[in-house]
């Protein structure tokens, strides 16, 4: 490894090179980290303004609506065409802007080649581009609030043929190719980096869990993300081109027929957009999963239940998570021979999240539990996890399906997996290699006041979903209140909304947390929690080419509490 | 006709088959609530036990816990019961084109989906709908009826009006004319996705009268959340009533009443041909029994 040479190499980088086209992978991490961030408070942002529509419909929303443009809100009050805009970039933007860069970018990045004792990833370069290919998607979603039609408004998933007919969809469709671009860039590069990288001794089954997750992760970005980056392509030629892959012959749009050359599917897309968007549930679950089971075994100070179990099930996740797809379009009319295969797989791709949940769960037993906020958060997840998987299943069977599909039953599902679920994952990393990245704690005050009033507060908003749900509110509707079966439970709309706000107050520690700690925070050594990976044997932070000398692995990875040792760590690093 | 009572649970179930879906969705949560509980005493009971605290070490490896794999297999085997024994049976029961009623025995109906309304077409006492097509599609003929077609005479067109006779089973033949809709009529347990480009037949059968709605499950565009549609359970003799007090004026009479056909149409779906002797609506769709069904 030619880690000395590179050491030298960044004393003599100005400016701009070090910090802002950075090919280090450290920095490219933290910068996929901050922008990550920032989009999930914008996302959020946008989602608060939706649950003003949703407590108080066609009242309008106090303080700040005056300040909105007139194609937005007429005096305060929502459009519907607006509160679609919001609806369908908040999906957008919490998934392919927030979740994903911060979960694979930002932890992802910052990790791998610390955690397999590289000095940076096997293409610098690429990384870099794949960062600013990411950074122009995200612009260019942003900026599609700005235009003259506004933003994409047919939902995240974009059905054809609204999203042909509908106005806003053509900057989402180019932001969509370039954030596709950059994860293909990026999944190239972790899978050769996690193949070819790894420093001596360092076999398979001695990486860390995350790297674990990482690589599958990787795997189903390369293998899912191309058909949508064809069917993306496909959608704006229908929309700029007059072609028809989507558009089937005889529509009559508000009266008149409509002038297109017919003969597609609409339901071509939608097998094209789940063939990515079902591996995408567990590009964003994976990441986490790998976190929690990192800082489970570092403040349980114990090795993993059941690492092999681990690494078995992560890998059959991603073998299965690609039939399972059409689960999503159990109501499009499909054959009951292809519900019911599509209905096997999705009930046998829970059994290995079951398998994953469960040894999480069985490494607290025996430990030494240390309730660090890292560790809170990571604790939080499991049962919320668990949440989120149990409730996939009457929607994964097609007949419960039938009444549940598409209402709040569904959005609360998926939020538990996805919010309390990955976001609680994410926090707990944030707050777990924060010392690493920065050479600093974050106050341990502020995070469990963050943890102790974001933990009942996100359940507040997503338990009263189920309920909707069950009684039959769809989802996406402008006004539930609309329809008599909305009228009675629209207290919880209420309710969740209030949950909602004081969310967003309880970030607020975390955000002073963030950018305080950088000047208050404790300063710490290479390894303030004792732990045993790599990326605790380089100093934090850590240098260009990241070790000072080459590190080698002697042993397995979470090698805590081992018998007749002194200390109840024993890092990988030492031979001793 | 009774009031209908929403509430924070599950809807009243007025169907013939909803009391399967409602039957699965209580097992599987009930079986969702035991293992969640269980877990959770674990993990509350693990993490109270093994706390960091003086004096107590962690233990570097723990005895194998053979529960797990007992729970897991037990966990995929009554996923396979509730496959096997639930879904696949109400799934097909609902859906599969088999196990659809007789056309004869069923009320039909073509249910036609736009932004943001429902458009109702009910053959009329001869059971044949009339021929469509999106080139006559205009304020006055939401679905396109061409008055030139004999099948088409006594043909019946609601705006979000859907009425069905009690005990009855009902065939809706879903299709749309612009956006992807659903059909969803939450006391009845049913929700299809309405696709343009392609008819989906549905079937339901009431068992109770009465005053419901309809609405649309599926993101359709800006007036998404008022596609409200009103559904009417009648009684077979208020069904009769109804369709009478709204069954279509005589158009016009035209020279050539659908004997030739002088205007290119482009059907969307072909009726089949018309019998020989179509009057007017002398009685109802379905109605009468064994005659139409052997046209289709």
């Amino acid at each position: 490894m030619p880690t000395k040479t590179r050491s030298h190499e960044a004393h003599d980088l100005p400016f701009w090179r070090k910090y802002i086209f950075s090919t280090d992978h450290k920095v490219i991490g933290i910068q996929y980290a901050i922008t990550g961030l920032l989009f999930l408070l914008f996302g959020f942002g946008l989602i608060m303004l939706i649950r003003w529509q949703l407590a108080y419909p066609a009242k309008p929303l106090p303080w700040i609506g005056h300040l909105f443009h007139q194609k937005t809100m007429i005096g305060g009050i929502m459009l519907p065409e607006f509160y679609n805009q919001l609806g369908a970039m908040h999906g957008t933007i919490m998934v392919f802007l927030g979740v994903v860069p911060l979960a694979v970018g930002g932890f992802g990045n910052f990790l791998v080649p610390l955690q397999i004792g590289a000095p940076d990833m096997a293409f610098p370069k690429l990384n870099m581009i794949s960062y600013w290919v990411y950074f122009i998607g995200g612009v260019v979603m942003f900026a599609s609030f700005f235009l003259p039609d506004g933003a994409a408004q047919s939902g995240w998933t974009s059905y054809a043929p609204l999203s042909i007919i509908t106005t806003g969809q053509t900057a989402w469709l180019l932001g969509m190719v370039f954030l596709i671009t950059s994860s293909l860039l990026g999944a190239v590069n972790f899978l050769t980096t996690i193949i070819q990288l790894r420093t001596e001794g360092l076999t398979f089954f001695r990486l860390p869990f995350f790297v674990w997750a990482q690589f599958v992760t990787s795997f189903l970005l390369l293998l899912a993300f191309p058909p949508l980056e064809a069917a993306a392509v496909f959608q704006l030629m229908d929309r700029l081109a007059d072609t028809s892959f989507f558009m089937p012959s005889g529509l009559v749009v508000s009266g008149k027929v409509l002038e297109v050359s017919g003969g597609g599917n609409p339901i071509l897309w939608q097998h094209l957009f789940w063939f990515l968007a079902h591996p995408e549930v567990y590009v964003l679950v994976l990441p986490a999963m790998g976190i929690v089971a990192e800082i489970i075994a570092c403040n349980t100070r114990k090795p993993l239940y059941g690492y092999n179990s681990l690494v078995g099930s992560v890998l059959f996740i991603g073998f299965m998570s690609f039939i399972v797809w059409a689960h999503h379009m159990f109501l499009t009319n499909m054959g009951t021979k292809m519900s019911a295969f599509f209905q096997i797989t999705t009930m046998i791709i829970s059994i290995p999240s079951i398998i994953i949940l469960t040894m999480l769960i069985l490494s607290l037993w025996g430990g030494s539990i240390r309730f660090t906020v890292p560790m809170l958060f990571a604790a939080a997840f499991l049962p919320m996890f668990g949440i989120g998987g149990l409730t996939g299943l009457p929607l994964g069977l097609a007949a419960s399906d039938i009444h549940l599909h598409d209402t709040y039953y569904v959005i609360g599902h998926f939020h538990y997996v996805v919010a309390p679920g990955t976001l609680f994952a994410l926090f707990a990393g944030v707050y777990h290699w924060y010392p690493k990245a920065t050479g600093r704690k974050l106050s341990e005050f502020l995070g469990k006041v963050h943890f102790w009033l974001s933990f009942p507060l996100i359940n507040g908003i997503f338990m009263p979903m189920f309920l909707q749900g069950l009684a039959g509110v769809s989802r996406r509707l402008y006004d539930p209140n609309q329809f008599l079966h909305g009228q009675p439970i629209q207290p919880l709309n209420v309710f969740i909304s209030y949950c909602a706000w004081g969310l967003a107050l309880a970030q607020i520690p975390f955000i002073i947390n963030f950018f305080g700690s950088l000047i208050w925070g404790k300063k710490v050594d290479a390894n303030p929690w004792h732990a045993t990976t790599l990326e605790w044997a380089a100093p934090s932070p850590p240098p260009h080419g990241n070790f000072l000398e080459p590190v080698t692995a002697y042993r397995d990875p979470y090698e805590y509490s081992v018998p007749g040792r002194e200390k109840d760590f024993w890092p990988q690093h030492l031979e001793d | 006709m009774e009031e209908i009572k929403y509430g924070w649970w599950l809807p009243p179930d007025i169907s013939t088959h909803g009391w399967e879906i409602d039957r699965l969705i209580y097992i599987i949560h009930g079986v969702m609530l035991v293992l969640f509980v269980g877990w959770i005493f674990f993990y509350i009971d693990a993490l109270i036990r093994f706390r960091a605290r003086p004096g107590h070490k962690a233990q570097y490896k723990i005895d194998h816990f053979k529960l797990p794999k007992i729970a897991e297999v037990g966990v995929a085997l009554f996923e396979a019961v509730l496959l096997i024994a639930f879904s696949f049976p109400v799934f097909y029961k609902v859906r599969n084109a088999e196990a659809m009623p007789a056309r004869g025995e069923a009320l039909e109906v073509r249910v036609i989906a736009e932004q943001f309304a429902w458009n109702f077409h009910y053959p009329g006492g001869d059971s044949l709908f009339g021929k469509t097509a999106p080139e006559l599609v205009s304020a006055v003929n939401p679905v396109g009826l061409d008055v030139n077609d004999p099948a088409g005479k006594d043909d019946l067109v609601m705006i979000n009006q859907f009425h069905i006779p009690v005990n009855k089973p009902v065939i809706a033949h879903l299709s749309s004319k612009d956006v992807i809709h659903s059909f969803f009529i939450p006391v009845m347990r049913v929700k299809q996705d309405v696709i343009p480009g392609m008819v989906v037949p549905t079937w339901f059968q009431a068992k109770q009268t009465g005053n419901f709605e309809i609405s649309c499950a599926q993101l359709c565009g800006l007036g998404h959340y008022r596609m409200r549609g009103f559904f009417t359970v009648d009684s077979e003799e208020d069904f009769k009533k109804w369709f009478d007090e709204n069954k279509p004026v005589p158009p016009a009479p035209e020279p050539a009443a659908g004997e030739t056909e002088t205007q290119p149409v482009v059907a969307v779906a072909q009726a089949a041909p018309a019998p020989a002797a179509v009057t007017t609506t002398e009685g109802l769709p379905g109605v009468d029994p064994g005659e139409p069904a052997s046209a289709h």
